[in-house]
């Protein structure tokens, strides 16, 4: 064959088109050069990161050496005396997530399941799938601006009644008088309820067919099949789904800040002003100086680790629960 | 079986027979359309803040959207009139400058990890990195770059700039680009890369002339969500960015945004900075609507 080849020597022209190319070095200086500029432009996540954690640990040094880990159960915030404590924040980034937490939960499930099971036409399932992500894209600080000026009035006459039948316990013991936890909580259920539904949606989505096809095959209702073989399946993904959210409502800022009443007391009523880590940083580190800026950096290194650990928590979850069919 | 059959069989539970047309009265019938009825309520639940958000937004700051508002600055506190031009001008500017930023860095780090890298102890611990950057709160992005640029005044001894704004706001952008460009990437077939280089092309023409273009559906939507999102985002400016009351003057000087102003004049006692926050409300969440609109209408190309 080789020597046909030879025999029949092709013209220039057509030679040329079997011939290997050979790549010039400057063509593997730029392929090179690409690989190394993406590796760094990959590493700045890294980068990133050490960077804020060092910024903010190095921020916060002076005052973990002043106030120690009393830091985390004192409650004075005292910018005269240069005294700080952080249990009234830590305290409020708890209770309103963890509270917000509890009631998104059934919404986001329950609205993630009305839109993945077949109970409705789909024109209304994606009409409302629509309008979760929509929610999802409005600012934080024009739902801190409708809380204040719309939620918080509409609200104050349940929140009243509440008062009025609950007020014995240490819960409910101030009349609400405008911002308070409560509303925050309320505007937190508003912010994190789009991430729960989307995530919930996903992954109710990812159950197979065959296991719904199974469940009705031997004659159970829709919901049957949903409370006995479709979520116990998405359980996994949905538990992490949570935990992001839980994280997010941690780290929630403006609305919360706008609605809370960054009250620098300790009160343990849901209806009385209250404080977060994060409304407090939102709220004193443009006029913070000195060891304030360094309480303050103390407060945003807590924050941190809280979310890092509820993130983690999260990916363990959905690692470890993961799918039982 | 606590159901006698209705039509008289006997009742030896194990062949119990029922009819087999629909009988709404039973046990679970009535459960399964309660349980319709409540994932339905919970529903409504979910999207009616989206409705009345909107509609407050749309009649409250709708009906004062005129040219002024976008060619004057606010008024001082206490007076009337007056616009919020400088905090258009001021979120445009110091969301491009954050965009210019985490857009080739983000799409950069992710080609390294769909290209180049995709099961390596590297690329596992870049893609875990951003998923912990992710999860870091936005105000944290802030107190980062006050430490880094503003507290050392790092651009020419300048503390609070619209350059710190923008770099704050590219931390929370960088994730999202990173994320949608490696899983844009991974869905491009491996033959179109084969084929490439089956034709004699380098590795960075392939990827820059080939790759690159088939993902730029999945990636240009979420680059835009990201941006849309980085817009509408407070926290990290409210000490970065800062505020000015004065037209931009640079990129290396405090400047105005739509959502500082919002922030800052909703909690302000005067009638008139109130509805400039009411203003400045409607035309972010335009912007931003109309943002993800575009997404939306870009990510139909995908299908085609």
């Amino acid at each position: 064959m080789l020597t046909d080849h030879r025999a029949t020597d092709p013209s220039p022209s057509q030679r040329d088109v079997f011939t290997l190319r050979r790549r010039p070095p400057s063509e593997r200086l730029v392929d090179l050069g690409f690989r190394q500029l993406t590796l760094v432009l990959a590493s700045m996540v890294a980068i990133v990161l050490l960077g804020i954690f060092l910024t903010v640990f190095q921020g916060a040094r002076e005052a973990i050496a002043e106030f120690g880990l009393n830091f985390l159960t004192t409650s004075g915030w005292d910018p005269v005396n240069e005294d700080y404590g952080a249990f009234i924040a830590i305290y409020g980034t708890l209770v309103s997530s963890i509270l917000s937490l509890l009631i998104a939960v059934p919404l986001g499930v329950g609205t993630a399941i009305f839109i993945t099971e077949d109970l409705m036409p789909t024109v209304v399932r994606d009409a409302i799938g629509l309008m979760v992500e929509l929610l999802a894209a409005i600012p934080s600080v024009v739902l801190g601006l409708w809380a204040i000026f719309v939620m918080e009035p509409a609200i104050r006459p349940a929140l009243g009644l509440l008062h009025s039948l609950l007020g014995w316990s240490p819960f409910f013991n101030t009349i609400p008088q405008g911002p308070g936890m409560a509303p925050a909580i309320l505007i937190l259920v508003v912010m994190i309820l789009p991430i729960i539904t989307a995530i919930s949606r996903d992954a109710l989505n990812q159950v197979p067919v065959e296991l719904r096809q199974g469940a009705y095959g031997v004659g159970t209702t829709r919901w049957g099949a949903i409370f006995s073989v479709i979520l116990p399946a998405a359980i996994s993904a949905i538990t992490g789904g949570v935990m992001l959210a839980l994280g997010r409502a941690m780290g929630e800022t403006m609305a919360v800040t706008m609605i809370i009443g960054n009250s620098l007391n300790f009160d343990l009523s849901l209806l009385a002003p209250g404080n977060t880590i994060a409304s407090m940083l939102a709220n004193q580190f443009g006029e913070a100086d000195g060891i304030q800026v360094s309480a303050l950096m103390y407060a945003a290194l807590i924050l941190m680790v809280l979310t890092f650990l509820v993130n983690m928590a999260a990916q363990l979850i959905v690692k470890r629960l993961s799918l039982r069919y | 079986m606590t159901n006698p059959s209705p039509i008289g069989y006997s009742n030896s539970s194990l062949f119990d027979r029922r009819p087999l047309h629909f009988d709404p009265n039973l046990k679970r019938n009535r459960l399964n359309q309660l349980f319709t009825t409540v994932a339905g309520l919970f529903a409504s639940i979910a999207i009616l803040p989206l409705f009345l958000v909107l509609i407050y937004v749309l009649v409250q700051g709708g009906k004062l959207i005129s040219l002024t508002m976008f060619t004057e600055l606010p008024p001082p506190p206490g007076l009337e009139g007056g616009g919020i031009g400088n905090a258009v001008l001021g979120t445009i500017l110091v969301t491009a400058i954050a965009a210019l930023i985490a857009i080739p860095v983000g799409v950069g780090g992710g080609i390294y990890l769909s290209e180049y890298s995709s099961r390596g102890w590297f690329a596992q611990f870049v893609g875990f990195g951003n998923d912990v950057l992710a999860g870091v709160p936005s105000i944290i992005s802030g107190v980062f770059v006050y430490g880094i640029v503003v507290s050392t005044r790092f651009f020419f001894d300048q503390s609070f700039s619209a350059m710190a704004g923008g770099i704050a706001l590219s931390v929370l952008m960088l994730p999202t680009v990173i994320k949608t460009t490696d899983e844009g990437l991974k869905l491009v077939p491996q033959e179109l890369r084969m084929g490439a280089y089956g034709v004699g092309a380098s590795r960075f023409v392939t990827i820059t002339r080939v790759t690159l273009p088939s993902a730029f559906t999945p990636i240009a939507t979420g680059v835009v969500l990201a941006i849309a999102r980085a817009a509408g985002e407070t926290a990290p400016l409210i000490f970065t960015a800062l505020f000015s009351p004065f037209w931009p003057e640079g990129v290396f000087n405090p400047i105005a945004t739509m959502s500082v102003l919002i922030f800052n004049f909703a909690i302000m006692p005067y009638e008139a900075q109130n509805e400039l926050a009411w203003a400045a409300s409607f035309v972010l969440v335009m912007m931003i609507l109309a943002a993800n609109i575009l997404a939306r209408w870009i990510s139909r190309f995908a299908k085609v």
